[in-house]
């Protein structure tokens, strides 16, 4: 174990990194499918962001606990395990005790499996550092995840279907009265791409730590 | 202690599946009592809100009763048989030979109204599909209708659960004149009018064809009954004018 206290300079660097500089999808192009899948509103959305926070902070932390015991040829192997069981029993426990909240992640949960964000953080995290910084970075990325999901569900929605989380603003300002109609491509995969693109834009526009030297 | 060594990753993976397994199974067994219970109030409050009774989940239970005054089991000659309507699983059903297969009816009475509840089953996009239309006792006119789906896409398929796709199956009807011809649901919206269709939902063409599918193919079973219902209707009303001409011709004896 590292002797940094509980909330070093390089533990805060670990929480506040993906959010930008090591953002997982817009840096590092993690987990850009279910960033396209599941940003047409907010509240899916919202809730994708959580359970893959608590899948990730909690694999993360019994990857690290476990990893000296991993067989390295297996390893890949077993974070899968790890995350899958997670995963299977999050739903379960969610089906029985949270009915409507798994009904609204329906899909989803079983999805978060396949986030390659998760994999790739046990992976390059969770094997070679202890628990609490790996509960850490498991956090911090998915916190940079999350933000990314909630800013394209966000235009993505209000543009699409002229409501956030479900309440119709654009109908309570009077917008459709002056001729407005909803962006029905915004609704499509396509433009969550490109929602993806203008964000990893502009980003890189004032990050200079991004800009490719020439 | 070697963690490379070939028995040691044999029995690291041996151990963690058994591990695993044993967690799983537990959790599958111990939260099932709790998941059924969950799964039997929805179908409940369903069945309700298809009718237009909205209660919360866990109400559902107690006024079940009170809406919900029959259950039947029909076979596809329209015929009553032995069973219990809630219990059966649709999913099961529909997989079986259409002459085999038990359909079942639900009838509810609502301030006075009876209404006849046909439980759906089909597919959509990712898995499968269901829901409740009811009818008013004209066995034509649809009184609502409720869908609800395992994995459609949210905010494409998924919508089939929102009242935005379900509120315009009201009044709309199922037969032209004698004709069945079932609700389409039509890509790029329905005709302003139209009795017989509603709204698709953009993005959600395949989940939309589903729901088309699966009202046209679960309603063409009920045919037979509903024949059999209306018929009677008319033998009632044969003999109402009868009774009526026999009362004019008791007056004019008289």
């Amino acid at each position: 174990m590292s002797k940094d206290s509980l909330f070093s300079k390089k533990n805060i660097k670990l929480l506040s990194d993906p959010l930008n500089d090591e953002n997982p999808i817009t840096v590092q192009a993690l987990g850009v499918c279910s960033a396209l899948a599941i940003t047409v509103q907010l509240k899916p959305a919202i809730v994708m962001a959580i359970s893959v926070m608590v899948v990730l902070a909690v694999a993360n932390v019994l990857i690290s606990l476990m990893r000296r015991l991993i067989p390295s040829r297996i390893r890949i192997i077993v974070q899968l395990v790890v995350i899958a069981a997670l995963v299977i029993l999050v739903d379960q426990v969610l089906k029985a005790f949270a009915y409507d909240v798994s009904k609204e992640l329906s899909v989803f949960v079983g999805l978060i499996i396949t986030n390659c964000i998760i994999m790739g953080r046990l992976e390059a995290f969770g094997m070679a550092n202890g628990p609490w910084e790996s509960f850490l970075d498991g956090i911090g990325s998915s916190f940079g995840y999350a933000w990314i999901l909630i800013v394209v569900a966000f235009f993505r929605e209000l543009l699409g279907s002229g409501t956030l989380y479900g309440y119709p603003v654009l109908e309570k300002i009077g917008l459709y009265e002056t001729g407005y109609e909803n962006n029905g491509m915004m609704i499509l995969p396509p433009m969550a791409l490109i929602t993806v693109g203008i964000i990893i834009w502009i980003q890189r526009m004032k990050n200079e730590k991004l800009i490719e030297s020439k | 202690m070697d963690v490379n060594k070939n028995s040691y990753t044999l029995g690291f993976a041996a151990v963690m599946v058994i591990i695993v397994a044993a967690l799983l199974s537990v959790a599958f067994i111990k939260l099932k009592p709790f998941q059924d219970r969950n799964i039997e109030l929805e179908k409940k409050q369903n069945i309700l809100s298809s009718v237009g009774i909205n209660v919360e989940r866990d109400g559902a239970e107690a006024i079940y009763s009170t809406y919900i005054k029959s259950e039947l089991v029909l076979n596809n000659k329209g015929e009553e048989v032995d069973g219990i309507a809630f219990d059966i699983d649709l999913g099961k059903e529909i997989k079986k030979d259409v002459n085999i297969q038990l359909l079942p009816l639900f009838i509810s009475e609502v301030d006075g109204a009876t209404r006849y509840i046909i439980p759906l089953r089909g597919k959509g996009l990712w898995g499968p599909i269901w829901g409740f239309i009811s009818l008013e006792d004209d066995l034509n006119s649809v009184y609502g209708a409720v869908f609800d789906h395992k994995g459609e896409t949210p905010g494409l398929g998924a919508e089939i659960n929102t009242p935005m796709f379900q509120d315009p199956f009201a009044n709309k009807t199922i037969f032209e004149g004698e004709e069945f011809i079932s609700i389409a649901v039509i890509k790029g919206g329905a005709a302003e009018g139209d009795m017989h269709a509603v709204d698709g939902i953009s993005g959600g063409t395949i989940t939309s064809v589903g729901v088309h599918d699966m009202l046209s193919e679960r309603l063409s079973m009920y045919l037979p009954y509903f024949a059999k219902i209306k018929s009677a209707f008319v033998v009632d009303s044969i003999f109402l004018e009868i009774d009526s001409v026999a009362i004019v011709n008791d007056s004019i004896i008289n």
